[in-house]
């Protein structure tokens, strides 16, 4: 019954009149999201029937009935042209629907089923009675003879199908057999059934011409000779159309591995090829093609992909200080900019759907009434939840975006210390904070890591750390990200990020009544600069991780890859493209437990500095590494080739210790059991110390 | 960062005086906090003086910014008005001209105002003095000279310039580089 409605939604678009398809591609294209697997099954179906109407483009369709034996279904009463022109019409739709050719084997298998088990269905829609009658087998529908009068002149322009017509005129008038008459309508249902078993026949003999021509192509393609040879992959690569069809082909097969993966072509061969495919169609090179699938499953992956191939919308946010959202909407409507407010989760975002002047040179953004940035980047200043009165640091503040953010929540009391390292872009921060109306804000121009110095060490109240990173949460505005990074560069990135992140918290005041909060974000996706860079932080300082009070976004990671982390990073949120249609982003909140250091670190790395060295931001740097280089060298043993080693092992013995990471567990309470224990954990710790080495002029 | 001289101090003041007239007690005297000015790289800066003395901390070369920009001293020692100080003209101002909407963005790129896009001007607002100029929905756009005293411009020339362009939003746009 469930499936038999199923097959009705998905049939009404393909069996609907032409116009109608023209007018309302949208409607379509939700019908076959609710049932995409039908619709594939009718569109099949179709193509099973129309033989010679198909061409190259639509033989990805067919290429699952290899090996099938399975008789084709009856043939569907509708013009070839009419088909075609749908099919071409719709490749949005059918891109979209996940479930590949592959799918069809297993819809096909169980396609006799749907042709007899779905008797008497109250529910059918009877405009969808052409189809429906030859695919569900007869006398099952009380149909409108009138609508089935509709059918025939419908199907009448269809010349080529004047059997089909007859075999419907008695379809309708079976449906009516229920009703009572009877001698004549057994006779015509004797005939159908002939004509049935006709069609079977030929469509069957069909099947079979396809699943030949699909075989072949399928050993041409997808499989074994490209899995084999790298060159022949080259060559194909160039082939996008056909490497996305492969790619969506071993997509599914990954999802059922069990039932359709090819006997002796092991998961990894899968992958292989997924990722060889990835590479080709959208440009990306093989450590972000690892990256993204070691974060994400491969359909994630994929979506995640594919989201960064489309732009993000347009917001802007409100400025506070200047102007109220209500009425800042109700002016750049005036003013032909069509938007509306980004979400619940946020009071004063604007998504500009269309616009017929430029958002960002209209007359009320020169007054500074509102400010052109990403949704993501109010995230971080929303966790960090400014109060009124305190004292707060920006340790990366250009353009200016969650500075003067920052500085509207405070409403221009307390201080604000937007500090920018790169001399090039302090003018768009002084910029932005004339144009908004911040006053209390100072900005500076210091390497963050020099912070601690300059500011003095407990000044702050809260600090917000956007950490400069490999920006790969945001290859949608700068595709370049796709093959520049390497794993080099990422463990730089994080270097850099541990860095400033302790600058961050040396910064805080653990006593501050209001505050002593830290918030680190990153538009990185990345575990290295994310997670990794939060768990050191915490074993290092006196801090914990707090929830971050945003409504949304995904937990961070506890486990990834071979990295295991703190149970408290399941605080930390991460927002991704395709699933939040924001920019990557992640977002910790830290709060400073006490201003004291962790007295385990002092014992784990004897150079490791105590409060003074610390207090020296410029010798903050050096006791970190060699801390590292220590344990590193603990990990590694007495090996010459140490740095391999503890990459190799660092891993696995982390798995190994994974309930001693706490930084609950911290200062006071370690002991110097727990001291000794901690030395594998720093496994990671090598790996980035073998970036840094690697890094390292 | 030091603190104006004598001489500096009363070139701004003066500047000032045109726009505000006898509201310039309120940026003197203010009731919530003491504001002190500074100079920092050629800029006139205003700014809480509490803020001012945290960014002592931060030095010479490395300060970008803090508080308002009022404006800025010329290579020849003269005082311009920047468009920082917008916000404190629009709060004290004592004259002020209102555009048509159809003559914003022309202002917003630089120009004059004619008297043929005057939408408003107030009452009594004698000839070269300070005008603050702000759209019809009361936003504040800039700032410049009066041409033509109210008066003058009820009978002027529909084409007849009332207010000279000294600063205007357009230039967070136009010339970032030189705020």
């Amino acid at each position: 019954m469930a499936r038999k409605h199923k097959l009705d939604l998905a049939a009404k678009p393909s069996s609907a009149p032409e116009p109608r398809k023209g007018q309302k591609p949208v409607r379509k294209a939700a019908v076959f999201k609710s049932a995409p697997a039908a619709q594939l099954e009718v569109n099949k179906r179709q193509k099973l029937s129309t033989g010679p109407g198909f061409s190259d483009a639509n033989a990805a369709w067919l290429k699952p009935t290899k090996g099938k034996g399975k008789p084709a279904p009856p043939p569907v009463q509708e013009s070839e042209s009419d088909e075609d022109s749908e099919l071409d019409s719709l490749p949005s739709s059918t891109e979209g629907v996940p479930s590949d050719t592959q799918g069809d084997q297993a819809h096909l298998a169980s396609l006799p089923d749907q042709l007899f088990d779905s008797e008497g269905d109250p529910d059918v829609d009877s405009d969808d009675e052409g189809l429906d009658d030859s695919d569900i087998s007869d006398a099952d529908l009380d149909d409108d003879p009138l609508l089935a009068g509709d059918d025939q002149q419908l199907l009448g322009t269809d010349g080529s199908s004047e059997e089909e017509d007859a075999d419907e005129d008695e379809d309708d008038s079976s449906d009516d057999e229920d009703a009572g008459e009877l001698l004549d309508i057994e006779r015509k249902s004797a005939a159908l059934d002939k004509d049935r078993a006709k069609q079977e026949a030929e469509a069957a003999a069909e099947a079979a011409d396809m699943a030949a021509a699909a075989l072949d192509a399928d050993l041409q393609q997808p499989g074994t000779s490209a899995l084999q040879d790298g060159a022949e992959a080259g060559a194909q690569a160039m082939d996008l159309t056909k490497v996305q069809r492969r790619l969506r082909e071993v997509m599914h097969v990954l999802e059922h591995f069990s039932q359709l993966r090819t006997p002796g072509r092991s998961r990894k061969q899968y992958l292989e090829q997924v990722k060889r495919d990835l590479e080709a169609y959208y440009g990306y090179n093989r450590f972000m093609v690892d990256a993204i699938l070691g974060l994400f499953s491969v359909a994630e992956g994929v979506e995640f992909i594919e989201a960064n191939e489309g732009k993000r919308p347009i917001t802007l946010r409100t400025n506070t200080l200047k102007a109220r959202r209500r009425e800042l909407a109700a002016a750049l409507i005036d003013r032909g900019i069509n938007l509306d407010p980004v979400g619940k989760w946020s009071k004063v975002g604007l998504v500009v759907y269309e616009s017929t002047v430029p958002v960002g040179a209209t007359p009320e953004y020169m007054a500074g009434h509102y400010m052109l940035q990403g949704a993501a980047s109010f995230l971080p200043v929303m966790a960090l939840a400014p109060q009124e009165g305190e004292q707060i640091c920006d340790m990366a503040a250009a353009p200016g975006g969650k500075a003067t953010y920052i500085s509207a929540l405070m409403r221009n009391t307390g201080m604000l210390f937007a500090n920018e390292a790169a001399e090039g872009r302090l003018k768009s921060i002084v910029g932005n904070i004339h144009r908004l109306g911040v006053t209390n804000a100072v900005v500076s121009n210091y390497d963050g890591r020099e912070l601690p110095k300059v500011l003095g060490l407990r000044s702050m109240d809260r600090v917000l750390l956007d950490a400069p990173c490999s920006g790969t949460g945001v290859i949608a505005k700068d595709p370049t990200v796709k093959t520049s990074k390497s794993q080099e560069e990422i463990w730089k990135c994080a270097f850099l990020q541990k860095q400033l992140l302790l600058a961050a918290i040396d910064l805080v005041d653990a006593r501050s009544k209001t505050g002593g909060y830290i918030v680190y974000s990153t538009c990185s996706i990345m575990v290295e600069e994310n997670e990794n860079v939060v768990n050191y932080a915490l074993r290092k300082r006196n801090v914990k991780v707090v929830p971050t009070g945003l409504e949304f976004g995904r937990e961070g990671f506890v486990r990834c890859r071979e990295f295991r982390f703190h149970q408290s990073l399941t605080h930390s949120r991460r927002f991704y493209p395709h699933a939040h249609n924001i920019d990557g982003f992640f977002v910790c909140k830290l709060k400073k437990l006490s201003n004291e250091e962790k007295e385990a670190d002092a014992a784990e790395s004897s150079d490791d500095s105590d409060e003074q060295g610390a207090s020296d931001a410029s010798d903050e740097e050096p006791p970190a590494r060699k801390g590292q280089a220590l344990a590193n060298g603990h990990a590694s043993a007495p090996t010459a080739n140490g740095k391999a080693l503890a990459n190799g092992k660092g891993p696995g013995s982390q798995r190994q210790h994974k309930p001693h990471k706490g930084p609950q567990h911290a200062g006071q309470k370690r002991s110097a059991a727990a001291a000794v224990q901690q030395q594998p954990e720093e496994g990671p710790e090598g790996i980035s110390q073998y970036g840094l080495t690697m890094a390292r002029p | 960062m030091r603190p104006l001289t004598e001489e500096e101090t009363r070139a701004v003041f003066e500047k000032l005086h045109k726009f505000l007239g006898k509201n310039i007690r309120h940026l003197v005297d203010r009731k919530d906090e003491n504001y002190v000015t500074r100079l920092q790289r050629n800029r006139v800066l205003y700014v809480r003086e509490t803020i001012m003395r945290r960014a002592t901390n931060v030095a010479r070369d490395k300060l970008a910014h803090m508080g308002q920009c009022l404006g800025k001293f010329t290579h020849s020692g003269k005082f311009h008005l920047t468009i920082g100080c917008l916000d404190t003209l629009a709060t004290h101002a004592k004259y002020k001209v209102w555009l048509k909407p159809s003559a914003e963005m022309s202002f917003l790129y630089g120009n004059n105002i004619l008297k043929s896009a005057l939408g408003r001007i107030t009452e009594f607002t004698p000839a070269h003095t300070g005008v603050l100029v702000l759209s019809m929905s009361d936003i504040p756009l800039g700032f410049g000279v009066s041409g033509k005293s109210t008066a003058e411009c009820r009978t002027a020339d529909p084409s007849a310039i009332v207010v000279y362009h000294q600063a205007d939003v357009g230039e967070y746009l136009r010339s970032e580089e030189d705020l």
